[in-house]
């Protein structure tokens, strides 16, 4: 686990008025004892400095599965980890390696086998609206609205102050402010996404869990959205972890990638992303990890031709 | 014919004027001119204009307009003409017992002047009128019916007059039974199925939504529904009749088990089919146990559960009709079978319509309902 110097966490306020905005934010979410069950602030953003909360500590966590005929599966193998407040972490790793199953540990919807899970010093067990989770496909509602389906998590805390401004501003902020009234089903792929992500941010959740969120994409929309996700990301500085398939998706957006192997789900090794942010896709450096990645997964191949100088 | 020509060419300069087809050459001309507008044939001619043949077709094509303006778009209107001429022409056979008033008659009249003053009520509104048009010829296939029925009956008495009443008779019943047919019998027809049907699908509804979200139950609630489900409620008849108090509650309890059936597998199998991911969802966005059944559980499971409480009520039809027919004294299915005794067919017939008219409009109003509260599925399911 190579301790890099986090270009987020340091980064200083852009303005003054939104780090008092931030502050008062920020105390009074520890007024509270469950911060995200305060209504969504209608202030500015949080900026960069309100990534204190959102600690995750896995401490030696294994996952066995039983099968219906009763053979065991370890999916994951004791795994540990630590994701820094407001830190952006890929998994990343072959089919079975075991890092959906480990993002869902995150979000409570398995329970650990053995190890424990923590997040800000306490004990994950069952989901709660502090996570927040995106999966591959959207899962909206279909039978509500978009506005209903992003004001869902809002009506299930019973949050009713300000919920209309909440979801207005939610939906201004993924770029469906128009479409409220639709229904999921009139919907692009990637339209959907964005609404599905910001169900899941207007709870303000500290962590946001990322399953493959893109997958389903097509190449353009995809990139699009990556820059969205690092745009929400300035904006509200939540912690991040994402599973993916894409190496080079990992690489640009991820301050880390933890690379996990399969049979059973280890991870094997955890890559620091040097680049400073913003980060341009065509920066040279990355290709260089990304072939390191490539190498420890064993897909990089051999390479025959020498290798091409600029 | 070939002033005529000349006819249709001015007549093609001027505005298109929008005289009705009525009578005389004026007419005929044009309606040739709006066949050139639309009809692709119509452009041959102004190209051969002049020539005899030209003439020849172009009285083809002018006797078509005509044919098509005055009779195929109107068919329904002309087969009820058509009905009406019969009745009047036609002397009755006078084996059947006569009516105090013409009422086949009245009703056809009523109809007509419904089919004349119905489009031009909806003139401006396209979709209406497409869709009167399009049932068109459903229409004139039913008076046509009507017609033959009137002849077979009435007319020539070509089948016997007890069983096939004439219409004018059916009619007569419908007018003059009216207020005991919908305030004794309907009414209380329907106060029997709408007491039925809400319990049932109350009980169903509940059993379904507990089967769907609680294992213990599942395991208790599950054999019962698998083995007393498939009875036929009327197979209970023999013991509902000692069990119940009177045999209207008797006639409920039956109603409300043959909607209870569908209502609840339909309900449990959809909540059991809701994607998992859902309520993963829903509880990662804060939502308890509670919230999740009644706001993702309930509502994804919504149009399974309307597939239920369908065949739920289509089955406490059936219900209701036998339950009248051996126990309650009261209702639409008792009248009928009084009636039948009574070997009075025509007022047989007058409450099979009532049945099918009042069922016709429950099923309708259901499927209101149901998009209603579908209308997030639109286009996405259909049955």
């Amino acid at each position: 686990m190579a301790g890099s110097p986090d270009t987020l966490t340091q980064a200083e306020p852009v303005n003054n008025t939104a780090a008092t905005a931030a502050a008062i934010e920020q105390s009074l979410m520890q007024q509270e004892l469950k911060p995200a069950s305060g209504p969504a602030p209608l202030t500015g953003s949080h900026a960069s400095a309100a990534a204190t909360t959102g600690v995750i500590v896995i401490d030696g966590v294994s996952k066995v599965f039983t099968h219906p005929d009763g053979s065991l599966v370890t999916a994951i193998d004791n795994v540990s980890l630590t994701v820094k407040a407001g830190e952006f972490v890929s998994l990343i790793g072959p089919s079975g390696c075991g890092k959906s199953t480990l993002l869902r540990l995150i979000a409570g919807l398995e329970t650990a086998t053995s190890g424990t899970l923590e997040l800000d010093q306490t004990t994950i067990n069952g989901p709660d609206a502090d996570r927040g989770l995106v999966f591959q496909n959207p899962y909206l509602f279909p039978w509500l609205n978009i506005q209903n389906n992003v004001a869902f998590g809002l009506r299930a805390r019973r949050v009713y102050r300000w919920q209309k401004e909440s979801v207005a501003r939610y939906l201004e902020l993924v770029g469906l402010g128009k479409f409220g009234r639709a229904y999921p089903h009139h919907l692009s792929g990637g339209m959907a996404q964005r609404a599905s992500l910001a169900r899941a941010l207007i709870n303000q959740p500290r962590v946001l869990l990322l399953d493959e969120p893109l997958g389903a994409l097509d190449a353009f929309t995809r990139m699009n959205m990556q820059d969205e996700i690092l745009r929400i990301r300035e904006d509200k500085a939540i912690t991040m972890v994402m599973v993916t398939h894409d190496v080079d998706e990992a690489i640009y957006l991820s301050d880390r990638v933890v690379v996990m192997t399969p049979h059973p789900g280890r991870v094997e090794t955890i890559l620091t992303v040097p680049f400073a942010r913003p980060r341009a896709r065509n920066n040279p450096g990355f290709f260089q990890l990304r072939s390191q990645i490539l190498e420890i997964l064993n897909f990089a191949g051999h390479i025959t031709e020498p290798p091409y100088q600029i | 014919m070939t002033t005529l020509t000349e006819a249709t060419v001015k007549n093609d300069l001027s505005p298109n004027s929008d005289l009705q087809v009525g009578s005389a050459a004026r007419s005929v001309a044009t309606s040739v001119t709006k066949t050139a507008a639309k009809g692709p044939q119509a452009k041959e001619h102004s190209s051969g204009c002049g020539g005899a043949s030209g003439s020849a077709q172009i009285v083809q094509s002018l006797w078509g307009a005509l044919v098509r303006k005055l009779f195929i778009d109107h068919l329904a209107l002309w087969s009820a003409f058509l009905a009406l001429g019969a009745d009047v022409f036609f002397t009755s056979s006078g084996r059947h017992p006569p009516v105090d008033r013409p009422y086949f008659r009245y009703f056809l009249y009523v109809t007509i002047a419904i089919f004349i003053i119905w489009p031009l009520i909806v003139k401006n509104k396209p979709a209406s009128l497409e869709k009167f048009r399009q049932k068109d010829k459903f229409y004139a296939a039913a008076f046509l019916f009507l017609n033959v029925l009137n002849l077979v009956t009435g007319k020539f008495t070509l089948l016997p007059p007890l069983f096939f009443p004439t219409p004018d008779r059916i009619l007569s019943i419908l007018v003059e039974d009216f207020t005991y047919l919908i305030f004794d019998c309907l009414a209380g027809s329907a106060k029997l199925l709408l007491t039925g049907f809400s319990c049932g699908a109350l009980a169903g509804l509940i059993t379904g939504i507990a089967i769907g979200f609680s294992k213990p139950s599942a395991y208790w609630l599950n054999p019962m529904i698998k083995i007393l489900g498939p009875i036929p409620p009327t197979a209970w008849i023999p013991i509902v009749l000692v069990a119940f108090p009177t045999t209207w509650t008797g006639a409920v309890f039956l109603i409300a088990l043959s909607v209870w059936f569908p209502t609840s597998v339909m309900t449990s199998s959809g909540i059991l089919n809701v994607q998992n991911a859902y309520f993963e969802v829903s509880s990662t966005l804060g939502a308890k146990r509670l919230y999740q059944i009644f706001l993702v559980g309930i509502p994804a499971a919504m149009p399974l559960i309307f597939t239920g409480l369908f065949s739920g009520a289509c089955s406490s039809f059936l219900t209701l009709m036998t339950a009248e027919m051996v126990g309650v004294k009261n209702g639409i299915g008792w009248y009928i079978n009084w009636q039948r005794e009574m070997l009075a067919y025509a007022n047989v017939y007058a409450g099979l319509i009532i049945i099918a008219l009042s069922f016709y409009s429950l099923i309708t109003l259901f499927f209101k309902i149901r998009d209603r509260v579908l209308v997030w599925q639109k286009g996405m399911i259909k049955w």
